[in-house]
């Protein structure tokens, strides 16, 4: 079967003031299979944002390909649904009119059947009694549902979540670790989720791909075979530590990185899958 | 506590109030000339002298150049700051125009204005036009450029038309800049009026002040001053109670 998303040879670079460029990324190449969560997690400068933008059709890459569903993105396609980093929603509308907007804005109006998909969407990131309220009535982590909900209206097969999490604080920032597995459950997605936290990586998962900075590379793709669903409990299981300093050891160590590490993780994948 | 916030509400008036009698009180015991600064009852008598028809035949003259000069500067200068914020080259090449019209004094160019348009009414529109257009084509701009680069983001992977990304997203965003504008140009829009009633005019407040002084009427004059304030609070009372009323959410704090 061919892969749902796949970069192949994928480099870009932008033009910057002084007539040079700056290389984003560097020889990118990846799958990512139907339904699988998979996680980007990499320093600041390592292109994930460039990432990103190529995968949505915002930007062509200026080297190789990005094929979605096997064929090669050329402009933004519908299939793919988008959470920001800030919930960016538009204060002078309401939870639901934030969460029909992108139809609105698209088809210049809304029917019967998306307002009550709305609704579905609301109620699946638990907001059910906030539907009417206003965007500053909201916490972050409400608005940031509000976003999930939005992006997840027209029911996309891919959803691309950049850092979604890092504006609110660590607490609300693990309930909604859980809450998105919840939801990736009930409606399952090929998620590509982009996030500087190694254990909010490893905790989500199927498979965490290692970017480095300047130019942005991919210095490794690590499979977390850890059983799913997956809870709070999951974290003091001795294998989420062992992947996490795996990663740890490819961030800041990418070339010490490599024999021993990778022999323990093949170990641990092993162990699990005989489980 | 709600007693102090009523007394912190009342107390700008309750302070004019005490500095009436002492004002009166100065101009008494110092026999302050009439025709150098005229106490309050002295205004007041000057006030009631000129007939009601009369003050609102200027006032309402004042305020329909004020108000339609401010209406025209503003159908004129959203649309623009939308152009502007769309194309870097109309950008480029209107804003050191907008810049240099902005740092003429109006005032010097009130008396060519009333050569090139007559002394009828178009003179004194451009001028509240001119005096206005600049705060409120920045406010828009500022605004407009302030929207979070992830909602161009979406309406661009929604493929949308580029009007409508101004249209439904940024022009609603620069909301809350663009009411800063407004009432910054509303109290402008008077301040261009009277200016081009001083040049050329046969009615209005600014009219009637010029006349009033030139016959040493000082106290009449201060009467249609103070009639001038009271028209700019209450236009710019008017266009707070626009925004909290159509547009509250534009008075909320907190990002969203």
């Amino acid at each position: 079967m061919q892969p749902y998303v796949s970069l192949k040879n994928v480099s870009h670079s932008y033009p910057t003031d002084k007539g040079k460029s700056v290389l984003a990324l560097q020889n990118v190449s990846f799958d990512i299979e139907k339904h699988q969560f998979v996680a980007v997690v990499g320093p600041s400068g390592c292109g994930k944002s460039t990432l990103l933008r190529l995968l949505s059709g915002l930007m062509m890459p200026t080297e190789g390909q990005v094929n979605i569903f096997g064929t090669a993105v050329t402009e933004p396609r519908d299939e793919i649904g988008i959470v920001f980093q800030q919930p960016t929603l538009l204060p002078w509308l309401n939870v639901t009119e934030n969460v029909v907007f992108p139809v609105k804005h698209k088809t210049g109006r809304v029917s019967s059947q998306t307002r009550s998909q709305a609704q579905k969407m609301i109620e699946m990131v638990g907001l059910a009694d906030f539907a009417k309220r206003m965007p500053n009535e909201l916490s972050g982590g409400m608005q940031q549902r509000v976003g999930i909900a939005r992006a997840l209206l027209m029911d996309p097969e891919i959803l691309i979540m950049d850092e979604p999490f890092s504006a609110l604080d660590a607490l609300t920032r693990e309930e909604m670790g859980f809450e998105l597995l919840r939801i990736w459950n009930e409606s399952p997605k090929t998620v590509l989720f982009i996030t500087h936290s190694i254990t909010e990586a490893v905790l989500l998962a199927d498979k965490v791909l290692i970017m480095s900075p300047r130019p942005g590379r991919l210095s490794a793709q690590i499979d977390i075979q850890l059983p799913r669903p997956r809870s709070a409990e999951t974290i003091h299981d001795p294998a989420f530590a062992t992947y996490a300093s795996e990663i740890r050891q490819h961030i800041y160590h990418p070339h010490k990185a490599g024999e021993d590490s990778k022999a323990s993780v093949t170990a641990i994948n092993k162990k699990l899958v005989n489980l | 506590m709600t007693h102090f916030s009523a007394l912190n509400r009342y107390l700008p008036a309750l302070t004019l109030l005490m500095l009436l009698p002492a004002w009166e009180v100065i101009c008494r015991s110092f026999d302050v000339p009439a025709y150098l600064f005229p106490s309050p009852s002295l205004i007041f008598e000057s006030f009631m002298e000129v007939e009601p028809a009369r003050w609102l035949e200027h006032l309402w003259a004042t305020l329909r150049v004020a108000l339609l000069g401010f209406g025209l500067s503003l159908m004129i200068s959203i649309p623009l700051a939308m152009l502007m914020v769309n194309s870097q080259y109309l950008s480029k090449t209107l804003y050191p125009f907008l810049v240099i019209v902005q740092s003429t004094p109006v005032v010097a160019i009130a008396p060519l204005l009333i050569t090139m348009f007559g002394s009828g009414e178009a003179p004194r529109l451009a001028i509240t036009c001119l005096i206005t257009f600049f705060p409120l084509v920045v406010s828009a701009m500022t605004g407009m450029l302030a929207t979070p680069p992830e909602l161009i983001d979406l309406s661009r992977s929604l493929r949308a038309p580029r009007y409508k990304e101004v249209l439904a997203i940024r022009l609603p965003y620069s909301l809350p800049h663009i009411f800063s504008g407004m009432k910054v140009a509303i109290t402008l829009s008077i301040i261009g009026a009277v200016v081009a009633e001083f040049v050329a005019a046969e009615q209005g407040l600014g009219y009637f002040i010029q006349f009033s002084t030139s016959f040493f009427k000082v106290p009449q004059a201060f009467a249609a001053l103070i009639f001038l304030s009271l028209i700019s609070l209450a236009l710019f009372k008017l266009v707070h109670w626009i925004q909290s009323y159509f547009f509250g959410w534009t008075l909320t704090k907190g990002k969203a």
